[in-house]
């Protein structure tokens, strides 16, 4: 469909600029062929406001920077075809980050935070033995822990949360992922108590309110709905070997 | 505001987070600057894998040190700092076993018999069984290249950063170096932009490494992100005092897809997928009978590009280009070992790698150049500064980098100069200037100022415009195929460019966090360094590695086997060009064992 004349209406604020007030803008393109959102956004900025502020780094799905609402829904800028979308086009920036300006936000911060909430790497329960071999691991094991790590942290489960526009402390699927990605990992030693206190609470897995939109604009097509799921059952599972070792303990203290 | 530090290091990606952990976890006070989230780096893009001699395939089971070393020094075409190559190749199995126990899923040795695309069999031993593997790559005798599926930058890239989480590491990110803060002798830290603000401020530290990737941009077509475009370097050469080496040394990695310029890995090829042309015949073997796909990067290039000369290209709204060939591996193979790859052709070209053929292209890759450094990470010409990783010539790459020995360098190099790094700072007991350094701090504040102001009040020229230019020139004149004249009339329009570059003015305000501001600042630097690559390319009358002369075919041993050092005087019109010999302590050249000039190829590459 190139020639289409695409009418592009794009959020602008700057809250660092105290003249900035929140506004949509519009802008006007001809299509070319195979042109993406990427594309469009490059040349409203050389050709039409070069002020425009939205971020992009690999334009190639890996990197994670350039999810932003197209027509409501949250998707990465690079890998969205044109010809996919209507002449219409409204542009906003994710919702849920903070605003950095336009369609820019801090979903690197909001990331960072994530990953030192979940403890996003490995305990070792050893140091690192510059001599001796790698720890063996199946094939399989690898592969299971690679298909959890390939979350790119671009913010579109936890924009298109139900849960988190109501509590800004969620972790999201993106941080019940993370969790589930160390307990695969058989080099990762930390206490089951340790995941109990993060994943058991409103901010962690009682949090999610099954609306399944985590899974449905993942760009990745991660597991994030069986990994959700899993993480209730293994919850619930410590919870009841928790009560129960609190009975114990109290039966035990009650004839001390 | 002016923010201290033992350390700064400018750049997030594998190299810097690299440096960073090494520094921290020996006791320095470490702040991390990135102009995006570091997982965002362009180092997470690398697809293939990472070359470390752990022998653990079959394929690879007389695999050592030495024979990466031998490899490492061919690929280079001699080009390449022995002495690096030897600490590098030793380094690296313990360097991806580290990485392994920070929890990068490394793809593991799976026993038993597999025939492979080309109906040899190989056996992997029980023996070796959930040991990391390797796949083979371009200009290796041995399957090395560790991987994560074809994630690796990627897995790589997030276990870095979650160490640099567990250490606390600083990190301010959104902040760009304007300039580095020096006094021609010593330097002491950077100039900052805010990116979320547009604020300037000076990061003051004792020592400063620079780990910000590669130039790719420069061209305009590359594989390269956006954000690669040498800032980097062009902060080490705006210094007017620390050598660039070997800047004319640019990799075309052979599969670029088209359009789009995406990269598709080396790992195509490595696990066995084909180059055809327009009439679907695999032309590798007319020219590399003995390497085939996987001669190294420049030596496939060149073949690519000749065969499309000679009129066996792809016609394409785009440009000629050739096919690549996966659909023989099985949709099992792909979808498991090259999953980004097939993502990306379904995604960007709409094509399904298992049953249909790829467009792809010759495409600028990877700088062997940048900021020239001791063995131990030195910056030349500045104390208290270091580089690391593509934006460094440490100089491991020479005129031509192996597949997987990038990835490889940013994890080994950062450890080696982040330890070195650290013991400078623990030696270092020169006086702290303090007032001076203010005095310099507040100078290079004034300084920028001063630009933004004129760029505000507007000249005629726009940065957009002038930049697209450099990469035309770039592109058309110093790419896979280079002559005198061409190079000639290059460094003449480059240096045109560079005198428009002074008249730059904006169309937007340029208030806060402007990109169009951002743009405009990076671009006389971004000349420079164009110029620096052109030059260098031009003085330099031999073809070797990925510096092809057409009018040089042979390499020249007797009068080029030594390293360009370009620095760029202050107030200077180009650069000031000197040579340094290269280290050869093990291997004197010889024959790379494919490419123009070897035996094996016996005359199927003509110089023509």
């Amino acid at each position: 469909m190139p020639d289409r004349e695409l009418r592009f209406r794009v959020f602008r604020h700057n809250p660092f600029d105290p003249e900035s007030t929140p506004r949509m803008v519009q802008f006007q393109l001809t299509e070319t062929p195979r042109m993406t959102l990427f594309t469009a956004l490059t040349r409203i900025r050389e050709e039409l406001e070069p002020s425009l502020q939205f971020d992009i780094v690999c334009r190639a799905a890996v990197c994670g920077s350039c999810a932003i609402l197209v027509n409501g829904k949250p998707r990465l800028a690079c890998r969205t075809r044109i010809e996919t979308l209507p002449n219409d086009i409204t542009l906003m920036p994710l919702p849920f980050f903070k605003l950095v300006a336009d369609l820019s936000v801090d979903t690197g911060q909001w990331f960072r935070d994530m990953g030192t909430r979940v403890q996003s790497w490995i305990n070792a329960r050893e140091p690192f033995d510059p001599n001796a071999e790698e720890a063996r691991m199946s094939n399989e094991t690898a592969a299971e822990i690679y298909e959890l790590d390939r979350c790119i942290e671009c913010g579109c489960c936890v924009a298109a949360c139900g849960a988190a526009q109501m509590n800004p402390e969620y972790l999201g699927a993106a941080g019940m992922l993370r969790i589930a990605r160390f307990l695969a990992d058989p080099r990762d030693g930390r206490p089951e108590a340790a995941v109990f206190d993060v994943v058991s609470t409103e901010e962690g897995i009682f949090g999610c309110i099954g609306l399944a939109a985590c899974e449905d604009y993942c760009p990745k097509d991660l597991p994030l709905t069986s990994r959700l799921a899993y993480l209730r059952r293994k919850t619930a599972l410590l919870a009841l070997r928790k009560s129960s070792q609190v009975e114990e303990s109290t039966v035990a203290d009650g004839y001390a | 505001m002016t923010v201290r530090s033992d350390l700064l290091v400018i750049g997030a990606g594998l190299a810097g987070e690299r440096v960073a952990i090494e520094a921290a976890s020996r006791g320095s006070d470490v702040i991390l600057l990135s102009l995006v989230p570091p997982r965002r780096s362009h180092s997470a893009a690398a697809q293939g894998g990472m070359q470390a001699a752990l022998a653990n395939m079959a394929a690879g089971a007389d695999d050592s040190p030495d024979v990466h070393f031998v490899d490492t020094v061919k690929g280079s075409d001699w080009g390449c700092d022995q002495d690096v190559a030897r600490l590098f190749t030793d380094s690296a199995p313990a360097a991806v076993r580290e990485t392994a126990y920070w929890g990068v899923p490394w793809s593991r040795v799976v026993p038993g018999r597999r025939e492979m695309p080309d109906g040899i069999w190989v056996e992997e031993s029980e023996e070796k069984a959930g040991l990391i593997a390797a796949r083979a790559f371009g200009g290796t005798q041995s399957w090395r290249a560790c991987f994560a599926s074809d994630g690796t930058g990627h897995s790589l890239m997030y276990a870095l950063d979650n160490e640099v989480l567990r250490l606390g590491i600083a990190v301010h990110d959104r902040t760009e170096a304007v300039s580095l803060i020096q006094d021609g002798e010593r330097c002491h830290g950077a100039l900052i932009r805010d990116l979320r603000t547009g604020e300037l401020r000076p990061y003051l530290a004792r020592a400063t490494v620079i780990a910000t990737g590669g130039h790719g941009r420069i061209y305009g077509h590359s594989t390269n992100g956006v954000i690669n475009d040498g800032s980097g370097m062009a902060l080490a050469l705006n210094t007017g005092v620390v050598p660039l080496g070997n800047m004319e040394s640019v990799q075309f990695h052979p599969t670029g897809v088209v359009p789009g310029d995406i990269l598709v890995s080396e790992a195509c090829r490595g696990d066995g997928g084909y180059l055809l042309d327009a009439s679907g015949h695999r032309f590798m073997p007319d020219y590399e009978p003995e390497k085939k796909e996987l001669a190294s990067r420049d030596v496939v290039s060149r073949c690519m590009m000749r065969h499309i000369r000679q009129g066996f290209g792809v016609e394409s709204p785009y440009g000629s280009h050739l096919w690549l060939d996966l659909r023989h591996l099985g949709k099992d193979h792909i979808e498991r070992n090259l999953q980004e790859v097939a993502t990306i052709t379904r995604d960007f070209l709409g094509i399904n790698a298992v049953t249909e053929l790829i467009p792809v292209r010759p495409t600028q890759h990877y700088s062997m150049g940048g900021i020239r450094t001791s063995i131990k990470g030195e910056a030349y010409g500045l104390e208290g500064l270091f580089a690391a990783g593509e934006a460094a010539c440490w100089d491991l790459h020479g005129f031509n980098r192996l597949g997987g020995n990038s990835v490889a360098e940013t994890i080994v190099a950062g450890k080696i100069v982040g330890a070195s790094v650290a013991e400078y700072l623990e030696s270092d007991d020169s006086p702290v200037r303090q007032n001076a350094i203010t005095k310099l701090a507040h100078e290079s504040i004034k300084q920028t100022e001063a630009r933004i102001v004129k760029l505000r009040n507007g000249g005629s020229e726009h940065a957009l415009v002038l930049r697209q230019r450099v990469a035309e020139v770039l592109t058309e004149k110093v790419g896979i195929f280079r002559t005198g004249s061409e190079l000639d009339e290059a460094v003449m329009e480059l240096s045109e460019l560079l005198d428009r570059s002074t008249r730059l003015g904006l169309r937007s305000s340029g208030r806060g966090a402007n990109p169009e501001l951002a743009d405009a600042l990076r671009l006389p630097g971004i000349i420079r360094l164009a110029i620096t690559i052109a030059q260098g390319a031009q003085m330099r009358t031999e073809s070797r590695g990925s510096h092809y002369r057409e009018d040089y075919p042979h390499r020249d041993d007797v009068n080029w086997l030594k390293r360009t050092l370009a620095t760029w005087p202050e107030a200077g019109e180009g650069p000031s060009v000197t040579y340094e010999p290269v280290r050869i302590t093990d291997l004197p050249p010889g024959d790379r064992g494919y490419g123009e000039g070897s035996k094996e190829t016996e005359g199927a590459l003509s110089d023509a």
